[in-house]
């Protein structure tokens, strides 16, 4: 009910300033007079106004607001009701969403909003862009790159010019071609809205996505050159030419223009140490001064904007605070997100706003030949890329890769800038049906169909050490094979490529030592930073994400040689000796051990306060176990505690050399029975760190509190520990053992 | 080998075609190579491969020259090494780096990657005796950080456990304490890295056409 509320108010509210406008002069010169008649009738005063309505000051920000605030709680309420975004995606909902908009401002009798071209391009465009650019998958995409150029270029011209030449019947050439231009872009926007939800391999989403992002530069050449010789007439072979060198000079200068800011960025983020807060809006502002100076110059925007990001990620990201990093991703996906939300919305009420020259063949003749060319384009590049592939395409992909070819608001916004009139309206009709078209048909059967023909989903990445050591092992092994075979292939030119990077690039653009830091190590450095925090904030009640099972250290550590030596009859005094010799030993193995917990951090320059927390809530809890297990010291009647505190001690500490003598002891020693030693026994073979830590606090208390049951186990443990001494040895060991 | 001219055809290319998978062209590259690394030579040694001037900046250098000299990549289920290699054992350990063709059935790709994953597992393994122990894992790591100087061994132990903790938890699930972990056999290596794709990713392009000449 709320959000009818919403939408009632926020068309009110746009028909409203209609009203307004209209009237603006009255009440602007009555604001004027008044003051003039108070100065002039001072004995005759007004009321003071005690609440007056200003609407007009606060129309434009206010109006903003309640679009997006609609935006988002449409959006909220999609994931409320989970049952209709399963069958839809998002994109549809939204876009029936803005029809419904537009049709009750309609009703109402004002006039909506259409979808304003430069606030598409300006405003909405490219926090997506960015943020899709930012976290490409730089793996996949550099592997691929032969083969999405391919679809990217040559695909899009052979639309552009099929539906264009096919089109040739109803209007003049040149009209078609601009037309085809348009209409032929497969549009990111629309792609990753749909492709988001599917979850297919990396692959396939690799190829579609990354053919839409770099088809802007043939859409934006072609577009441009049909736009002029639309309105010149004619075409010469020298003006075709001029195209070719138009596209080469728009995609590479645009890239240029993206990785010039971008190193730019990397480099600024060196000098930010002291000024974390301001770090995130150096990459943003960075990368917008990127897009809006391609766009100066009519380069490639998006292009621009991808390079930027891609530039400056590795560089920034090792130079900025972990905060910083969260922040970035978590502005960039906001960001995006209510960019896709509102350009969707827009779409249906444009939709509903927009003049329309409905021409049936037109549209229908549009939506079929978009269909062929598409699948005609994808088998034939397919053909052709195949021969120069390693992994071959098969007829699923390029079903899905035909499939996903979206066309979205990017072909609509520059329909928006034409300036022909009647051309225009039947144009953007077209091109608005082709958009529902795909988005609508073809986003809803994706999904059943990449079920249906079983194709290879997105596997779920655990971020496992041993892939990334394989990874860069693979590397390197290719990188050699290939030397061995003498051609420079594809591993060789991406080994010199890091080597030079290494070298010389990585030392202008990190700050510090991380500049020189192999990248497993910082890998392995990351994983290490994420486990910990998990730990910190799962603390002691929860159980940690069972990465490693009850898999320990001392599961793999070697064991060395098993030294049974049968245990000599020696007298008491040297028994003592003896084991004040090893307690001491064990203190020095429990520190050297303790270097290989997985949960000790390594040193890492930024970010330290995870783990100064960490190592306070370790000492915290240690010493509040020492407290438990010093205060029965005192009192001698409980020898028990600190036998089974002893023996704690033992277990963790089962594999060291040093524990040999009572190795034969341990090992003949069944399974225990009593209940209180089950739980030792249970939580302290993990591993000797953190969660020792941790979980033998709980069982400290549950000693301390009930001493009186081991009365009977006595007799149990004493059979065990053959070399068990009298309580009375334990009480310093105790406060040494936690110290 | 006696006199082989590189001219495609000969009954020995058809031989080593039909076991390595080769095309003639391709075989036909790969000797003129071999006959430029041996100098003219029948047999190739571990020196010269320490020749080939791209190989010396490589940190897993000699593991590589390695996996030429060992039997378990002949696909001959011998053991140990050699300590020097024909124009077929040279392509035999080549043939491993092969993509799967288009047409292949699931179950020849599952043989394709058991293959490659064990040419990966040869070459971890450097005392054949059929397990990675933490040792030999620790290693490996120390080779791949070796060029970075500076960090040493320390990282490199910390990274190893890690990862080997990672297998035996993966493989194993539960274990109890004072049960203690032998190594990775192969059957864990599998399971480790089942969702790697190495079939997609360990394969080179072998070219049609020579292009030796342009190389050291």
């Amino acid at each position: 009910p709320w959000l009818l509320v919403l939408l009632i108010l926020l068309c009110w509210s746009v028909t409203d300033t209609k009203r307004v406008n209209e009237t603006w002069g009255n009440p602007a010169r009555a604001t004027q007079d008044d003051p003039h008649h108070q100065t002039n009738s001072t004995g005759h005063k007004k009321a003071f106004p005690v609440l007056s309505f200003h609407y007009e000051e606060v129309k434009k920000p206010l109006e903003i607001s309640l679009w997006i605030l609609l935006a988002l709680l449409m959006k909220l309420g999609f994931h409320i009701i989970p049952r209709v975004s399963n069958v839809v995606p998002e994109s549809c909902l939204l876009i029936f969403v803005g029809l419904l908009v537009g049709g009750i401002i309609k009703a109402i009798g004002g006039e909506a909003p259409g979808l304003d071209a430069k606030l598409f391009f300006y405003y909405l465009l490219p926090p997506i862009i960015l943020d899709a650019g930012y976290f490409l998958p730089i793996r996949p995409f550099t592997e691929n790159l032969g083969t999405i150029l391919v679809f990217a270029v040559v695909g899009t011209l052979w639309n552009a010019f099929f539906i264009g030449g096919m089109m040739y019947g109803v209007l003049d050439l040149l009209s078609c071609l601009l037309f085809g231009s348009i209409i032929s872009a497969v549009d990111p926007v629309a792609v990753l809205a749909v492709f988001e939800e599917i979850h297919i391999n990396e692959l396939l989403h690799i190829l579609v996505f990354g053919e839409s992002l770099l088809n802007d530069a043939v859409t934006v050449v072609l577009y441009h050159l049909f736009k002029e010789f639309a309105h010149a007439g004619t075409v010469t072979v020298a003006d075709a030419f001029l195209g070719v060198v138009c596209f080469f000079v728009v995609s590479l200068g645009g890239i240029m223009v993206g990785a010039i800011y971008g190193i730019l960025g990397a480099f600024t983020s060196r000098f930010t140490a002291h000024t974390r807060v301001i770090e995130p809006l150096f990459v943003f502002l960075y990368s917008y001064m990127a897009y809006l100076s391609a766009e100066v110059f009519h380069l490639s925007g998006i292009m621009s904007l991808i390079a930027c990001g891609v530039v400056m990620r590795p560089y920034v990201e090792a130079n900025i605070s972990h905060k910083s990093y969260t922040t970035i991703k978590y502005f960039l996906k906001m960001w995006s997100s209510v960019s896709e939300t509102l350009i969707f919305i827009f779409l249906g009420v444009s939709t509903v706003a927009g003049p329309h020259a409905w021409n049936w063949t037109f549209v229908i003749v549009t939506v079929i030949l978009c269909l062929v060319s598409r699948v005609l384009g994808v088998i034939g590049l397919t053909y052709i890329i195949n021969k120069f592939r390693i992994v071959k395409l098969t007829k699923k992909d390029q079903f899905i890769v035909a499939y996903g070819g979206l066309r979205g608001a990017i072909a609509f916004s520059l329909g928006f800038l034409l300036t022909d009139s009647d051309m225009k309206n039947l144009f953007l009709t077209a091109i608005i049906t082709v958009i529902f078209f795909t988005v609508f048909v073809q986003g809803m059967t994706i999904r059943p169909l990449v079920e249906l023909l079983a194709v290879k989903k997105k596997k779920e990445s655990k971020g496992s050490i041993n892939e990334e050591i394989h990874t860069q092992f693979l590397d390197h092994l290719l990188t050699g094979i290939e030397d061995i075979c003498g051609h420079y292939g594809h591993h060789h030119w991406k080994d010199k490529l890091n080597r030079f990077n290494k070298a010389y690039v990585k030392r202008w653009l990190i700050r510090g030592e991380r500049s020189t830091e192999p990248q497993l190590i910082s890998f392995y450095n990351k994983m290490e930073m994420k486990q910990a925090m998990m730990l910190v904030e799962s603390g002691s009640a929860a159980k940690l994400p069972t990465i490693v099972s009850s898999v320990s250290m001392q599961n793999i550590q070697t064991k060395g040689p098993a030294r049974r030596r049968a245990i000599p009859s020696i007298s008491k005094s040297r028994e003592e000796e003896i084991r004040k010799i090893l307690r001491a030993n064990l203190q020095k193995t429990r520190q050297r051990l303790r270097s290989y917990s997985r949960h000790d951090l390594l040193i890492d320059p930024f970010e330290d306060v995870s783990e100064v927390r960490f190592r306070k809530q370790r000492v915290e809890m240690e010493r509040r176990m020492s407290h438990y297990l010093t205060v029965p010291a005192k009192s001698q009647e409980t020898p028990p505690v600190r036998k089974v505190c002893f023996e704690s001690e033992h277990q963790i500490y089962t594999y060291d050399d040093s524990e040999s003598p009572r190795g034969s002891a341990q090992a003949s020693r069944p399974h225990p029975s009593s209940p209180d030693a089950v739980s030792l026994l249970d939580e302290s073979p993990q591993r000797p760190s953190q969660r020792g830590a941790l979980r033998t606090r709980g069982d400290a208390e549950v000693r301390a509190k009930a001493p009186d049951d081991k009365e009977e186990q006595d007799q149990l443990k004493l059979s065990r520990c053959l070399s068990d001494p009298g309580p009375k040895k334990d009480e310093e060991e105790d406060g040494s053992f936690l110290s | 080998m006696g006199a082989l001219q590189s001219s495609p055809g000969q009954p020995e290319y058809i031989d080593l075609a039909e076991k390595t998978g080769f095309s003639f062209e391709q075989i036909g590259v790969l000797h003129k190579r071999f006959k430029q690394l041996s100098h003219n030579e029948t047999t190739l040694r571990r020196d010269h491969f320490n020749e080939i001037p791209d190989l010396a900046c490589n940190p897993i250098r000699a593991q590589i020259i390695e996996a030429f000299f060992d039997r378990r990549n002949y696909r001959q289920n011998g053991e140990g090494t050699v300590d020097e290699i024909g124009f077929e054992e040279f392509l035999v350990v080549m043939s491993h780096f092969r993509p799967p063709s288009l047409n292949m059935t699931d179950e020849q790709r599952e043989s394709v990657r058991k293959e490659k994953l064990r040419f990966l597992f040869n070459m971890h393994d450097t005392d054949n005796d059929g397990t990675i122990t933490l040792e030999e894992y620790r290693h490996v790591v120390e080779e791949l950080l070796s060029r970075s100087g500076a960090l040493g061994k320390e990282t490199a132990k910390s990274i190893a456990d890690a990862a080997m903790l990672e297998v035996a938890s993966i493989s194993m699930g539960h274990m109890e304490p004072d049960e203690f972990y032998e190594g990775i056999t192969f059957e864990h290596f599998l399971k480790l890295l089942a969702g790697f794709e190495i079939e997609s990713k360990m394969n080179i392009r072998f070219l049609n056409m020579d292009t030796t000449t342009l190389c050291k």
